[in-house]
């Protein structure tokens, strides 16, 4: 009994939040890494371009909620994704068209196109706060909890209780489903194909016919929708606020670079190792232990490993040494 | 002299304009963005040391800043007799243990060759290091911080001039500069941007919850200052009298006793922030001249030319004999050093140190804007991008509020379009800084005082 308890309290605290809150940084490394895949340059407007996104999502949720549109236990959110999505893709191509066409089509070195995604960073971030306003937001409605501790603790007779939120299983669903869509495109799609051609050589690309102009638009349609449901989801689970956005770049980029940037499947199992590696190190075993350890083993400390302020500092060590020793990350990088 | 017509120019109109603040808003505020300005320039020196001469991306600024403020404290504050007593050895100790951890390793690479049981080796040491560091600091910490927590909570520093910190601070940024660019300077620019930014994130991440080192969010304020202060100046006979002296003609004017006291008094208050802003102005002034004629002589000199040579193809450079990776270290420490010089500044400028503060919108991606605004590979352009920008950043939110108004004059006060704008005026600045980075990088990409070679 007690093994079984010390099982559910790591799946409440550890499992389940690391799950979700690894489909949403996933959602944004492979947005990076598609971005530096197929467009060459490091995107440092990543988090604000999600915290874009998610505003026209929290624009509309507010809008649908005044007009008495709901889904039920489900977030309004929901519905306004699509919306936020198309919005997003046309200010995607509206900075493509105005900003880094220009750059690429004079091939600049990649280091230039980072700086210009700095002026992107600050043009989207002070439209963000000039619309919106730099608050924390709640958009959240429907069914708060899927699973409640009390419940689940009367269901199995356990000590512990075992928590999902309703927006960590849509968290979790929705990336499945939109990474799955993603590769099966990547891999089975001619258009998929060829974006991948384009990733890998860009001049035998252009020599057998593939458009660039078609493959960038399509990347950038594809970041659009990836960037849009990760702010959403995130938002959902934590709460709007933009600084957290363009923060939350720092953990996207780690996750990205770890799973070999360039490399959408890496991007996606990077951003699972960031979120266990972060929520692995800062959680306190005491009760943990408590349940299986006998008594006079117990330990009087907390066990935690580093306390949670250092929780960012954990995903940075992790990219600091995985750039130490396999520059290329764990799954090899730039072969999209 | 015809060469430095543009420099002339472009330096007069932005004198111009912080003369035109102090006219029409207030010379407190104009002093203050000249002070600040000062400090930008400082560090876009810095920045540009790494970038203009050397072309190393270094997003790590805020990093460096904060360990120049970390020196500013550890230096000027008072050590807490109390603190030392209860847990200074033990944190002593823990030095030890780290410096012994990092020589051991660094045995450990030069007498084993490379091989499983290197690996084991140098992984035990960590794990022992470890846990020898959380045994002995984990108590001691506790005690630290239990000390008084409301005022003190940590070690405190030497009790020097705080003017020293401002070497200190530079020795502290370039020791963190050593260790990461020995780490991370044989990245790819764009991984390298990457490295250093996650990097400094770090840092802040340190000093902002070690609370036995600097008080951590908690903040250390009252830090003491290079130049009087401004009670002091105000109960000063010598200083009433200047300021009597100076606005005499004003004073004669008003005929009753005590309204002209009362009037007088104001001045002295005004005129004793102003003194004090004059005098860090001075200081921070001596440092950025210093600076300027060094870079600027290290830039023309061989080691410039080699440094630009490296920069424009560092194959080539290297073909000839010149040792890339060590000069990259070498210009890595120095320019970040320089940024540490301007974190303490900008600590001994503020008096107080805060750790919360420090993000890398306004340390890192700012300093950028303002290298490449300015002109990379420039000292003058550096330093002008340091002082457009800081002006722009400032005098934005008053721009963009005038334009506003200016432009829904025809809307009711009451409209709610108005209104929203009115109160997102301070988010104006952000927009104004990316729209004049995206048009410099278009149109004008060498910077507003492009780089010169001069041909000897």
């Amino acid at each position: 009994m007690d093994f079984l308890n010390a099982i559910i309290l790591l799946l409440n605290y550890i499992i389940v939040p690391a799950l979700s809150y690894g489909s949403q940084l996933a959602l944004g490394a492979i947005f990076v890494t598609l971005i530096y895949g197929i467009l060459r340059f490091a995107n440092f407007a990543t988090g604000d371009m999600m915290a874009f996104g998610t505003m026209f999502a929290v624009l509309l949720t507010w809008y649908f909620q005044s007009l008495g549109i709901s889904l039920g236990f489900l977030p309004t959110a929901l519905i306004t994704i699509p919306f936020a999505i198309i919005m997003m893709i046309l200010y995607m191509l509206t900075i493509d068209k105005f900003v880094f066409s220009y750059y690429r089509i004079k091939k600049s070195p990649p280091v230039q196109l980072a700086m210009v995604s700095i002026g992107v960073m600050f043009v989207t971030q002070a439209l963000v706060r000039i619309v919106i306003g730099p608050f924390d937001r709640r958009f959240l409605d429907g069914e708060k909890f899927i699973l409640k501790a009390i419940e689940f603790k009367e269901m199995t007779g356990l000590n512990e209780g075992l928590t999902i939120k309703t927006t960590q299983l849509i968290t979790i669903v929705i990336t499945i489903v939109v990474v799955s869509i993603l590769f099966w495109f990547l891999n089975k799609t001619k258009t998929g194909k060829s974006m991948r051609a384009y990733s890998d050589n860009e001049d035998l690309a252009l020599l057998s016919g593939i458009d660039p102009k078609k493959v960038v638009m399509i990347t950038w349609m594809i970041a659009g929708v990836l960037a849009t449901i990760g702010g959403v989801l995130y938002g959902l689970d934590k709460s709007f606020k933009p600084f957290v956005y363009f923060n939350n770049m720092l953990p996207i980029f780690a996750a990205a670079i770890v799973g070999g940037i360039g490399n959408p499947f890496g991007a996606f199992l990077g951003g699972y190792v960031i979120a266990f590696a972060e929520i692995f190190i800062t959680y306190a075993y005491k009760k943990f232990f408590m349940y299986i350890l006998p008594e006079s083993l117990e330990p009087d400390s907390l066990v935690q490993l580093l306390s949670t302020d250092y929780k960012f500092a954990v995903s940075f060590s992790i990219l600091v040494i995985v750039l130490l020793f396999r520059p290329t990350g764990i799954f090899k990088g730039k072969v999209l | 002299m015809r060469q430095y017509a543009n420099v002339i120019t472009a330096y007069t109109i932005m004198a111009i304009l912080i003369v035109l603040v102090g006219v029409f808003q207030s010379w407190n505020v104009a002093l203050s963005i000249l002070n600040f300005c000062l400090i930008s320039a400082v560090m876009t020196m810095g920045a540009n040391i790494q970038w203009g001469y050397a072309g190393l991306i270094n997003f790590g600024i805020m990093g460096y800043t904060a360990l120049g403020g970390l020196a500013a404290v550890l230096v000027s504050v008072a050590p807490v007799q109390e603190a030392w007593a209860v847990g200074g050895i033990d944190m002593i100790v823990c030095l030890g243990i780290i410096i012994g951890m990092v020589f051991s390793i660094r045995y450990v690479l030069k007498k084993i060759e490379k091989s499983k049981k290197r690996n084991y080796i140098i992984a035990s040491i960590i794990v022992v290091g470890l846990i020898l560091l959380r045994v002995i600091s984990g108590p001691a910490t506790e005690l630290i911080e239990a000390v008084d927590p409301a005022k003190t909570g940590f070690l405190g520093g030497l009790g020097m001039p705080i003017l020293f910190s401002w070497i200190v601070g530079a020795f502290f940024a370039g020791g963190l500069a050593y260790i990461v660019g020995k780490v991370a300077l044989g990245l790819r620019a764009d991984y390298l941007a990457i490295a250093t930014l996650l990097i400094s994130e770090i840092v802040i991440a340190v000093i902002k919850h070690e609370d036995w080192l600097s008080r951590g969010v908690k903040n250390v304020i009252g830090l003491k200052r290079p130049v009087p202060y401004e009670v002091d100046l105000q109960n000063s006979t010598w200083f009433i009298d200047l300021v009597e002296k100076f606005y005499s003609g004003k004073l004669k004017l008003i005929n009753s006793l005590t309204e002209r006291q009362d009037v007088l008094n104001q001045l002295v208050i005004n005129a004793s922030s102003v003194y004090v802003k004059l005098c860090l102005a001075g200081l921070f002034l001596i440092v950025v001249i210093i600076l300027l004629i060094v870079t600027q002589k290290a830039l023309y000199s061989p080691w410039g030319r080699m440094m630009r040579a490296i920069r424009d193809n560092d194959e080539a450079a290297n073909a000839m004999g010149k040792n890339v990776v060590k000069e990259h270290l070498l210009i890595f420490i120095l320019g970040s050093a320089v940024v540490g010089i301007a974190g303490a500044m900008m600590v001994t400028h503020d008096g107080l140190f805060t750790p919360g503060s420090y993000r890398p919108m306004r340390y890192t991606f700012l300093i950028w804007v303002m290298v490449i605004v300015g002109g990379s590979g420039n000292n003058f352009g550096a330093i002008l991008g340091g002082f457009v920008v800081w002006f722009l950043w400032i005098e934005a939110a008053p721009l963009a509020l005038f334009l506003i108004n200016f432009f829904t004059s025809h809307l009711p006060e009451t409209n709610t379009l108005k209104i929203h704008l009115v109160n997102s005026a301070p988010y104006f600045r952000f927009l104004t800084m990316g729209i004049g980075l995206l048009l410099i990088m278009r149109y004008k990409p060498k910077g507003i005082l492009p780089e010169k070679i001069i041909k000897q």
